[in-house]
């Protein structure tokens, strides 16, 4: 890792970290879920909290790092991208630092949904709640990667509602808030093609203790394959008008 | 310091190409200070941003500070420094701490870092608004953070769109002073823009001017006065290289 990323990876943490507020507001959807959705759904007989912690651990991924571009919005309009831009600084970790820091976010995050989890009945163990942690963080850095390259293209207006509307059908469509298996055969299909579908199912293969399912292979894959795609995108659009 | 031959920049928008810079070709010599004149949307802020590796130029090659601008941008960027026209900083951000990690991203280490970043401030006047948010700042304070950010690395050629537009007098002439000493005591070539003609004429060795896209005229002041008549001023030569055709629709 450049220096450069670890120097702004560490600026933009401490500017994050001084209003916890807004740390805690990114996860109050997944919370909320857990605390008044989650006793419901562990009657139901659908799954337990082991099936839904995991399903929440995305919802928490899409909606913290899958709107981490929104920093690079207000970024571009006080002009502080392009004095970044002129720096020696390669562009790559001018996109590594920012990931970086969404990525410890969405950890304290993780961790934080994870607590609370165990508060209300969930039982995983130890070491397959920490192997779900290093995913959730391969899976922040693509995913804040993309939703960088996606502010960056895209009009500053649009990015807010293109972004938050385009999350929810992902977040549906991997089987988060009700396992997939329950859905009719076309649902199913298409829940397939998208990727969050896959970690989710490696998350709760993870927390039953079963590390070496083919669910946590699949998992695994596509999270690395959306990682190097992310960062790749996210570098060239940096990149982009430089000469 | 700077060679550049034939570059342009042809924005494609909505309406059509805008031809933003045309055909330039600026030469400018180590230690030396130019003043870049022209009316507002002449090319000035988009030759600057070519000039610093922030867009690509459409055709044209140039060498910048001892490197190639495509071959080479970081080491360009590793040698200049740019303050540009608009704000650089966010109004949420402690300037103490944006300018000491702008120092670190150009290699300093933190305890260099911060006394560079104690040294600037001081020499801009700006001692105690470490601690103080950008947004808290008044223009002219926040116009010299921008300034600041651009000579933490002691760049050895200066590149600044326009610094001293919302200074008052005091500080203009503060920030005048301070660009003097730059280049004669460090040797700095600085390539700056400027509306104020006095500042151009107080300030700079030579003066280049960009009309449309194009260089229309360059030279010392002295040469260009002296090419208008006698006692004509910079501004009479502003005017009669940009404002032919503002003049002749005014007389008729
Ligand atoms: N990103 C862009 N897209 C399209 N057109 C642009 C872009 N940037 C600049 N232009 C156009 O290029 C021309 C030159 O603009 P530029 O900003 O270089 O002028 P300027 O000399 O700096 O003017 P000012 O004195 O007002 O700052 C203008 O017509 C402007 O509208
Ligand atoms: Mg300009």
């Amino acid at each position: 890792m450049s220096p450069s990323a670890l120097i702004l990876a560490r600026y933009y943490l401490r500017a994050t970290f001084r209003s916890k507020f807004a740390i805690l507001f990114t996860a109050i959807q997944p919370i909320l879920f857990l605390v008044l959705f989650g006793p419901l759904f562990d009657r139901s007989g659908v799954g337990s909290w082991g099936a839904l912690v995991p399903g929440l651990l995305i919802q928490l991924a899409l909606m913290s790092a899958g709107l981490a571009g929104f920093g690079i919005v207000l970024d571009q309009r006080f002009g502080v991208l392009e004095r970044l831009r002129v720096t020696p600084a390669s562009r790559t970790s001018l996109l590594l630092g920012r990931v970086l820091k969404d990525s410890v976010v969405l950890l304290v995050q993780a961790v934080l949904v994870i607590t609370l989890g165990y508060a209300f009945g969930l039982r995983a163990p130890a070491g397959g709640v920490l192997l779900g942690l290093a995913l959730i963080v391969m899976l922040a850095v693509g995913l804040a990667s993309f939703s960088y390259a996606v502010a960056l293209t895209i009009d500053q207006e649009l990015f807010p509602p293109l972004m938050s509307t385009a999350l929810v059908p992902l977040m549906l469509l991997s089987g988060a808030l009700l396992p997939m298996s329950l859905a009719p055969a076309w649902l199913d299909v298409l829940s397939r093609l998208t990727p969050f579908r896959y970690v989710v199912e490696a998350l709760r293969s993870l927390f039953t203790g079963s590390y070496t399912s083919a669910e946590v292979g699949w998992g695994v894959l596509v999270s690395v394959l959306f990682l190097l795609v992310g960062v790749l995108l996210g570098t060239r659009l940096f990149q982009r008008e430089n000469a | 310091m700077i060679h550049a031959i034939g570059l342009t920049k042809t924005f494609e928008t909505r309406k059509g190409a805008v031809e933003a810079v045309r055909g330039v070709r600026i030469e400018v010599a180590e230690g030396e200070i130019v003043a870049f004149l022209g009316p507002n949307g002449a090319g000035k802020t988009t030759t600057m941003r070519l000039l610093t590796t922030l867009l690509k130029p459409t055709s044209g090659t140039a060498t910048i500070a001892g490197h190639d601008l495509f071959a080479d941008p970081t080491g360009v960027r590793r040698r200049i420094g740019y303050v540009a026209q608009g704000a650089t900083v966010s109004p949420m951000g402690y300037v103490g701490e944006d300018l000491e990690v702008q120092a670190r991203l150009y290699g300093l280490r933190p305890a260099e870092a911060r006394a560079r970043v104690r040294e600037v401030l001081a020499q801009l006047d700006l001692t105690g608004v470490e601690q103080r948010v950008a947004g808290s700042l008044s223009g002219g304070q926040r116009r010299r953070v921008d300034i600041a950010m651009g000579l933490l690395h002691r760049p050895a050629l200066l590149f600044l769109d326009e610094p001293t537009t919302g200074l008052d007098p005091q500080s203009r002439a503060n920030l005048w002073g301070h660009i003097r000493r730059l280049r004669d005591d460090e040797g700095v070539t600085v390539f700056f823009s400027t509306h104020y003609l006095d500042e151009a004429d107080a300030l700079c060795d030579r003066v280049l001017i960009i009309d449309h896209g194009r260089i229309v005229t360059e030279g010392t002041p002295a040469q260009l006065k002296a090419g208008i008549g006698p006692d004509a001023t910079l501004d009479d030569v502003f005017l009669t290289v940009t404002g032919r055709e503002l003049r002749e629709e005014a007389v008729a």
